[in-house]
């Protein structure tokens, strides 16, 4: 098997700040870091619980601006990618999760870190999913 | 307010998190879930990274009483395998494989937007607030986070 050029301590990194960032949430505030339920509990929540979801949304997207700042590598959108694969994609990532209750953060990250079942079996579904879409769309259709 | 705070250093760290590690690039998510090409393992060793933090350390928060700053943990309460789960992460893991966006990528868009960003988030939040209206009117049952008590579920 070929492998793509990658930098496994970035990646390695990457996740262990990410992995810190759940547990700081859950340690002092008391609450799981999955996005998709960030996202969704803005809507029809109680008016106090909504403060903490956007100031946590604002900081990952100043994180990555900063981020993106300080190294000055801004990743370029995909110019032949079809702008209503990219909406149909995105329906589905939101109704699924909504649906499915969390996403690869609230699943995968803190849902396996509590030893949950129902987790895992969340992420072995959208992992079997998600790999053979992927090779559908690239492969049998040549969208990249 | 000492919560508030957390919220945004947590969301800070996720961040700088998901773009150090690649995660906001969907050809490197696209690249993990498509091993016909040159196969990218970067998303195991960021998943790997992080839920070997929070195994650990989710060993000893849920061990106390409650968090530091609130009354009580807040965890999801079902632990059944049903429908509605195994259903929305196969729809969630097809918009994610088309895309390569999951939701916390999706939100990163917004730190340097591109036309991506202006259809996807939309896209999604529309897929969100679809799902909750049909919960809403359907069976009243839009999944909370409800409270319970502080012992890990294993």
């Amino acid at each position: 098997m070929m492998l793509a050029p990658f930098d496994p301590s970035a990646a390695i990194g990457g996740g262990i700040l990410i992995g810190l960032s759940a547990v700081l949430l859950l340690a002092l505030n008391g609450r799981i870091a999955g996005i998709s339920n960030l996202l969704g509990g803005l809507v029809g929540a109680p008016a106090a619980d909504v403060p903490w979801r956007l100031l946590f949304l604002a900081g990952l997207v100043a994180g990555v601006a900063v981020f993106q700042g300080a190294t000055g590598v801004v990743p370029a959108a995909r110019a032949a990618f079809p702008p209503w694969l990219l909406a149909a994609g995105g329906l589905l990532v939101g109704f699924g999760t909504s649906l499915g209750n969390g996403c690869t953060s609230g699943h995968g990250v803190c849902g396996l870190g509590r030893l949950s079942l129902r987790s895992l079996v969340a992420v072995l579904v959208f992992l079997a999913t998600g790999v053979v879409t992927a090779m559908i769309v690239r492969h049998g259709f040549g969208v990249a | 307010m000492a919560r508030l705070l957390v919220s945004i250093a947590a969301g800070l760290l996720f961040g700088v998190g998901l773009v150090l590690s690649g995660m906001t690039r969907p050809a490197r998510v696209l690249g993990f879930l498509d091993p016909l090409g040159a196969w990218d393992p970067t998303l195991l060793f960021v998943l790997g990274g992080a839920v070997g933090v929070t195994l650990v350390a989710f060993r000893f928060v849920l061990r106390r009483p409650a968090p530091v700053l609130a009354m009580r943990f807040q965890l999801p309460e079902s632990t059944r395998i049903d429908r509605p789960l195994v259903a929305g992460a196969a729809l969630f893991g097809v918009g994610w494989g088309i895309t390569g966006y999951c939701p916390g990528p999706g939100i990163a868009l917004l730190a340097s937007p591109t036309w991506e960003t202006w259809v996807f988030l939309p896209a999604m939040l529309v897929g969100i607030a679809a799902h909750r209206g049909f919960a809403a009117r359907g069976q009243g049952a839009v999944p909370q986070e409800t409270p319970i008590a502080s012992s890990a579920q294993v």
